[in-house]
């Protein structure tokens, strides 16, 4: 149990990356841009992968109508997000030690993961839910109304995870050193719980 | 083949009588597979070197690719370049200014990329204006040209604007020599009253600003070209002379009377430490010197009004003259500094001193005479040796730094490989025609890039299709990582290269600019947000804030303006992405019209001369929606009182 909780104590920890690397990384690629546009998603707030990246991004979205992408005060969850992880950690940390001198059981181990994981999923959810909003809700008075084989209105989500051909952008979105780190905190702590459980079966 | 090459070298135009087919052969080598790969570089790929090729009388500096021979692009220098608005933009119109007025042309020659330690660092490069003597400073990271000192003292700027090992100073020599301080004198009181000034343009190691530190006063000959010391020799500089005759009529034949005529050998340091000690005579003069601000986009002139002029006899042991034969052009430095190779350009033999050999001359007081109290060293005990080329004419020689030199011949029309030290020919390739400079990237400094030669020629004739009477220079690129040079590539060039500089492009590309950055722009006109574009009008002056995105000008519709208007259109470009330039046109504009990178400003005036209501438009492709990006002027007669009005999108 002493090496679960170590595990159950170290965990969390790799969660505060999340304040130091983004989350998740959209680029976007095209013939004339040889050097791809970039967003860093961070909880806290957009950044783009150079410095100009968020205006030049904007500023080619305002030709079908997308809106400017939002800044840290126009989204509650770049707020609340950076609290949550906190929270998460002090708890998750706290849960480790006090199984370190065997006040909890491992089952609080698994029980911190379940709530982490289905934190992880809300949140998930959550930022899929923005990328349709920024994806679909358009401008009426867009310049450039492009509209599908079928005659449907083109919309512009970018994927959650993976690759699409977006007029003549590739765009590309996927996990970045952050969500690793988190994934790497999380399966400890579940490796915690296993420990813990193989443990309470011996005894 | 090698019989066949030599033949057809000397024996060309016979050959070309009886043996066509075999002349066909050897010009055809250069598009075997091989050479032809050895130039291409595949879409997409990139160009090993950077190759500034002077623009002669275009007045600008040309950037091409080696080994594939495109062009990048063309700097603007001394001349007034309509395709951005350089010279006619309020920014840019002072660059251009002279004690003799504004003068918006110039015959570009030399141009020398900054050094340090004798190594290519590629902070800037120089170049010479030689008709109205100026040398131009142009930064390496934008490739603008942001600073012009004007020479004074001097007429025919030629020997410039060759710089030191650590870019302590850009010299400037006079072809030209002129009565200083100018006066109205009879021309053929030549003697004595003429005078050729060296002057010595310190430059900041940090800015690269340049300031005309002193200038040597020396006799009236024709100072032709010149070079640094390097390694060794650092610490002194070497011009050749002709008119060593003091002709000043018809020097075709008067100034080709004499055997020998001198490279002059300037201990600098010497001088420098003289003048640092208080040496040297203030003398009053009037030069122009323009700086370009990167803050505020925007050049200033200051007329400068003294210069410090320094007595070569009031300095013992800063100048000899080195006898060398036959109206020396070229005067080159090895790599190590060692030897000096001023070439006779109305013979057929290269001279080249030694450095050593020089000092110990001057150690052992071994004098020859005397010109105007300057100390004359014997030939023989100056020289080093001489190449035996065969060749005719030769001009110019740059370094491979594996002990080769390869030395131009204008009149035999070709490029000579020869051995530093044994003197020995190695090799001879023809050009095509009539060659001027060579150019080996580093091929003047301790550490050439010996991989590429670039032979820039005077006469073109039937290398490309023809295009009536004036037709662009021609160049050739030889292969010169061999023992033998291989001709594999034939270009046209823009202007009358003169000189050219080379350096690796890993040097160069990765500190080459994208953008401007906005926030940093201090233009006083700049707007910084479109809520900030106005429109102010000041008794007959009207200045128009406006800015610029894709695809629309704020403000696009200005109504109030009166004939007899002097209209400023100020413009900022708010793009910061890379290659989003704007223009700015608009009817009747009597300058040229604005190029405007991301995050810079612009001014072009406009006089409306006619009522009615006139569009100006954005004349850079860029975006979809490039052609909607315009706007319109009302323009009103003079006695009207319309109120000033601006919008966007009302």
């Amino acid at each position: 149990m002493k090496k679960a909780s170590l595990l159950m104590i170290i965990g969390p920890l790799f969660l505060l990356g999340l304040y130091v690397f983004p989350l998740w990384n959209i680029m976007l690629g095209a013939p004339q841009y040889p050097d791809p546009l970039g967003l860093h998603i961070h909880i806290s707030g957009l950044q783009g992968a150079n410095e100009f990246d968020i205006q030049n991004i904007d500023g080619l979205n305002h030709y079908i109508g997308m809106q400017t992408l939002p800044k840290p005060e126009d989204m509650w969850e770049f707020g609340t997000f950076p609290l949550i992880i906190g929270i998460m950690v002090a708890i998750g940390v706290s849960i480790g030690i006090l199984g370190y001198f065997d006040k909890v059981s491992y089952k609080w181990f698994i029980g911190w993961f379940a709530l982490m994981s289905i934190m992880g999923v809300l949140g998930m959810y959550d930022f899929n839910e923005w990328l349709v909003d920024y994806g679909t809700n358009l401008d009426p008075n867009a310049i450039m109304k492009l509209t599908n084989l079928d005659g449907t209105p083109m919309t512009y989500k970018p994927p959650l995870l993976g690759h699409v051909k977006m007029l003549n952008f590739d765009v590309t979105s996927l996990p970045s050193i952050g969500a690793w780190l988190m994934f790497l905190g999380m399966m400890l702590t579940l490796t915690a719980g296993i420990l813990g459980w193989k443990n309470a079966i011996k005894q | 083949m090698k019989i066949n090459n030599h033949l057809l070298t000397t024996f060309g135009a016979f050959l070309m009588l009886v043996s066509c087919g075999q002349q066909n052969q050897s010009s055809n080598g250069a598009l075997s597979s091989s050479a032809a790969e050895k130039v291409y570089v595949a879409p997409g790929e990139q160009d090993e070197f950077y190759a500034f090729l002077s623009g002669g009388y275009s007045g600008n500096l040309t950037v091409y690719g080696l080994p594939s021979g495109r062009m990048f692009k063309e700097i603007p220098v001394f001349s007034q370049f309509p395709t951005s608005g350089y010279g006619y933009s309020e920014e840019t119109k002072p660059m251009l200014n002279t004690s003799h007025g504004f003068v918006p042309w110039d015959d570009a020659h030399h141009p020398d990329i900054s050094q340090t330690n004798g190594e290519l660092d590629g902070r800037w490069i120089f170049i010479n204006g030689n008709n109205t003597p100026r040398i131009a400073r142009i930064n390496l990271s934008t490739f603008e040209t942001e600073e012009i000192i004007e020479v004074p003292n001097s007429a025919g700027n030629h020997s410039s604007s060759f710089i030191t090992e650590n870019t302590e100073y850009v010299v400037a020599g006079t072809r030209f020599s002129v009565p200083i301080p100018q006066r109205d004198i009879p021309i053929n009181e030549y003697k004595s009253n003429f005078k050729g000034s060296l002057s010595f343009i310190s430059v900041d190691p940090e800015h690269g600003h340049m300031d005309l530190k002193f200038q040597l006063l020396m006799p009236g000959f024709n100072y032709d070209l010149s070079h640094p010391g390097r390694g060794k020799s650092h610490g002194w500089f070497f011009f050749t002379t002709y008119n060593t005759e003091e002709a000043y009529t018809l020097q075709e034949v008067n100034a080709s009377q004499n055997d020998k005529d001198f490279i002059a050998a300037v201990n600098w340091k010497k001088i420098e430490e003289y003048v640092n000690n208080g040496g040297g005579t203030k003398m009053p003069a009037n030069y122009a010197h323009n700086v370009y601000d990167e803050g505020t986009h925007t050049a200033t002139t200051t007329m400068n009004k003294e210069v410090l002029t320094v007595d070569p006899l009031k300095v013992p042991g800063a100048v000899y003259f080195l006898p060398t034969p036959k109206s020396p052009h070229g005067c080159d430095v090895d790599p190590t500094g060692q030897y000096i190779i001023g070439n006779g350009k109305l013979s057929a033999d290269l001279t080249v001193h030694s450095f050593d050999k020089m000092i110990a001359a001057i150690e052992g007081e071994k004098f020859d005479g005397e010109a105007y109290g300057i100390p004359i060293l014997k030939f023989e005990d100056v020289l080093a040796g001489q190449v035996k080329s065969g060749g005719l004419g030769p001009l110019h020689t740059e370094f491979d730094g594996n002990g080769n030199a390869y030395t131009t011949f204008f009149i035999s029309s070709e490029v000579v490989k020869w051995k530093l030290g044994t003197w020995e020919v190695i090799d001879r390739k023809p050009t095509y025609y009539s060659v001027g400079h060579l150019m080996i990237p580093g091929g003047n400094s301790r550490k050439p890039f010996g991989k590429y030669v670039v032979a820039m020629n005077k006469i073109t004739k039937d290398r490309y299709l023809p295009t009536g009477p004036e037709m662009e220079h021609s160049a050739q690129i030889y292969d010169i990582s061999g023992d033998k040079m291989e001709l594999i590539y034939d270009f046209p060039t823009h202007g009358e290269p003169h000189y050219a500089a080379g350096i690796p492009a890993d040097i160069l590309a990765p500190k080459s600019q994208k953008i401007y950055r906005l926030d940093e722009n201090e233009h006083p006109y700049a707007v910084k947000t479109p809520t900030d574009a106005k429109v102010v009008r000041d008794g007959n002056e009207v200045h128009i804030y406006m800015s610029t995105i894709r695809s629309h000008f704020t403000p696009d519709n200005i109504e109030g303006i009166k004939v007899g208007d002097k209209v400023f259109f100020h413009i900022t470009n708010h793009e910061q992405d890379f290659d989003v330039p704007h223009g700015f046109a608009i009817i009747g504009q009597n300058t040229s019209e604005l190029l405007i990178m991301p995050g810079q400003t612009k001014t072009s005036v406009w006089e409306p001369k006619q009522v009615g209501v006139w569009p100006f438009y954005c004349t850079d492709f860029c975006s979809a929606l490039h052609q909607e990006m315009q706007g319109y002027v009302r323009v009103s007669p003079a006695n009207s009182n319309i109120e000033l009005k601006w919008s966007l999108g009302e």
